[in-house]
């Protein structure tokens, strides 16, 4: 049976600067997801995986091509509308974890709901604690970033990653800051969650040990996808 | 209001509670400068007001001057009737007016006079006054006579006069004295001091005599007229316009105190003036101090709106947030700084009790509300700058992606 597919990306190019200066980053990239797929996307530094990121999560248009994602072209969409779809339907897991620091565990996880609905509930002080518990971080959600480590401090940004049941989780180097061990208890927690919430993830990474652990390898060379 | 925002925006706050201390004891010191300055202008314009007006008739009524009658006129020669010097101006028909001017709005007191030059003379001492005759009970409603006694009392007998006293000095007169009246009239009358005053103004004190309202119609010779009608109005201020309505209603000339003292009006509204200035000044160095540390909380929170941003915050929301922060700092600022400023106006004696040395403070005047509400205003104007920077900043700059 074939999986629904999320994400449709054609001919997608970006390229920065003007003139003598202008950089092609991106060239042609022809990409599609299907839901609950796990991919890593592979390539040395510059090879252009944070940006082609950060257009899928549309934080970054793209200079040409098409953007599809749920049957929404996000390529023309206003920036309002982007915002909304971004808060709705995608998840960002970063190298650094980006916590507020102001805000407790349980409250970073529910940051992005509160941020979309104006205020925080119940509702989503349950499921932020469900987050929390599958995380494994149940004694910690009153915990503020500076009191937690390194590797819980980046599984609270995956917990936050998921409060909006995301079809999308977009994760940039998600245990680049971590050791070993730390590395493989997100990841664990990565798979179960794919596995079990059926979100999708394209995970960037530069390590094949964590790239071994999905199912799909997308490689990234010069601004050109040369696997998929 | 966004209650996310608002839970934020106190979070900001809180998390950095000697930053934000420090921000709202600025906005509360520029509040309370703001504050002092009211008070201390507006108190300064209330005791030099009291102190000019509080002795004096806010209007005065007297007969108009009438031009000479012309008797001829024609090509080349104008034949005017000579004005007789020897008749003075005088209100003959006075008594039915006094219940319209007593009645017309803002009118508090009402003292028909009858007023003479004289001499008086003790032994060889001479010296010219102006002698003012008022009605029973009427002493004290223009200047407040009685009150200003230092030796005596203020009871006026037929033959009895008050005098000032740096006139009594000059000429060297004690209560119960008797000294000799001679009037612009002719007329020459001895009289018993009855009472020395100190009204605090020079000319009343060094040329006023008071005395009996009949003595006085015998003594310049005016059987039935009274020579002026003095008004006390409130507020003083709006004595011009309350003179204009006399002159209408009653057909007199009305000579308002403004009149005679433009350049106390002119001094009060320069001061006024340099108090709107450092008010200003005050309101403009909240607003610079609130937009700068907002600029420096935006710029270190860079980081983390932009992370809100990527995570789906509108940028009305990250708007909000910043305005929220900012105008709640301006709003704590302010009433911290209005009550630190109550209580420290609380000692001090009201305007009409000020002694040489005091400050003349109202703290009627302070404008506590509109200090508060101007802060509050100012707070918010000075985040929306800050806050639509922050709302503009880039996600995937902040957060490094």
């Amino acid at each position: 049976m074939t999986k629904e597919q999320i994400l449709s990306v054609t001919g997608l190019i970006k390229d920065f600067g003007e003139g003598e200066t202008q950089t092609h980053v991106l060239k042609d990239i022809n990409l599609a997801m299907a839901a609950g797929e796990m991919a890593a996307l592979l390539g040395p530094s510059g090879s252009g995986k944070s940006t082609l990121l950060t257009i899928l999560g549309t934080l970054m248009r793209a200079t040409g091509g098409t953007h599809e994602m749920l049957g929404v072209d996000l390529m023309h969409a206003s920036e309002a509308q982007r915002t909304e779809f971004r808060s709705k339907n995608l998840g960002f897991v970063f190298q650094f974890h980006h916590l507020l620091p102001d805000l407790s565990a349980l409250e970073n996880v529910m940051m992005p709901a509160a941020c979309a609905a104006g205020r925080e509930t119940a509702t989503m002080r349950a499921r932020a604690s469900e987050l929390l518990d599958a995380v494994g971080l149940s004694d910690r959600r009153d915990f503020r970033p500076a009191a937690m480590s390194g590797g819980q401090r980046q599984r609270v940004a995956v917990a936050r990653a998921l409060i909006n049941n995301p079809v999308l989780v977009l994760a940039d180097e998600p245990t680049g800051n971590l050791d070993r061990e730390s590395a493989d208890h997100v990841m664990d927690l990565i798979h179960k969650i794919n596995q079990t919430m059926g979100s999708s993830f394209l995970i960037s990474t530069h390590d094949e040990h964590i790239a071994g652990r999905c199912q799909r390898r997308i490689e990234l060379l010069d601004g050109r996808i040369v696997r998929s | 209001m966004n209650p996310y925002a608002v839970k934020l925006a106190m979070r900001h706050l809180l998390s950095h509670p000697g930053q934000t201390a420090l921000l709202m004891a600025g906005v509360a010191l520029g509040v309370s400068v703001f504050i002092f300055m009211s008070a201390l202008i507006g108190g300064l314009a209330t005791l030099l007001t009291l102190r000019t007006v509080g002795s004096i008739p806010h209007v005065v009524l007297e007969m108009p001057d009438r031009d000479p009658a012309t008797l001829y006129m024609g090509p080349g020669a104008q034949v005017v009737l000579q004005k007789d010097l020897s008749r003075r101006g005088q209100i003959t028909i006075w008594q039915p007016m006094i219940p319209i001017i007593e009645q017309s709005s803002g009118v508090i007191a009402v003292s028909p006079q009858i007023r003479g030059s004289a001499f008086v003379q003790r032994g060889q001492a001479v010296s010219p006054v102006g002698v003012i005759g008022t009605m029973p009970g009427k002493l004290s409603v223009i200047a407040e006579i009685d009150g200003a006694i230092v030796d005596g009392s203020s009871n006026l007998p037929a033959d009895g006069i008050l005098i000032g006293s740096v006139l009594a000095r000059d000429l060297g007169l004690r209560v119960g004295q008797v000294v000799q009246l001679t009037s612009d009239r002719g007329r020459s009358r001895s009289f018993r001091i009855g009472g020395i005053f100190t009204l605090g103004i020079a000319s009343a004190d060094r040329q006023s005599i008071y005395m009996n309202f009949a003595t006085a119609r015998a003594l310049f010779d005016l059987p039935t007229g009274i020579s002026r009608i003095e008004i006390k109005v409130q507020p003083a201020t709006d004595a011009a316009g309350i003179a204009e309505r006399l002159r209408l209603s009653t057909g007199l000339k009305a000579t308002a105190w403004t009149e005679d003292n433009q350049q106390l009006f002119e001094g009060l509204d320069a001061q006024a003036r340099t108090g709107t200035i450092i008010k200003a000044f005050s309101l403009v160095t909240i607003i610079v101090g609130i937009a700068s540390a907002m600029l420096l909380s935006i710029v270190r929170r860079q980081s983390e709106i932009g992370i809100m941003r990527a995570m789906g915050a509108s940028r009305g929301l990250v708007i909000s947030i910043y305005v929220l922060e900012g105008t709640l700092i301006g709003v704590v600022g302010a009433i911290t700084g209005a009550l630190a400023a109550w209580l420290a106006l609380l000692p001090l004696p009201p305007v009409s009790a000020v002694t040489r040395g005091d400050l003349p403070i109202d703290r009627q005047q302070g404008d506590f509300l509109l200090a508060i509400a101007l802060t509050t205003l100012a707070a918010t104007l000075a985040s929306i700058l800050p806050a639509r920077r922050a709302a503009r900043i880039d996600p995937v700059e902040a957060i490094g992606a």
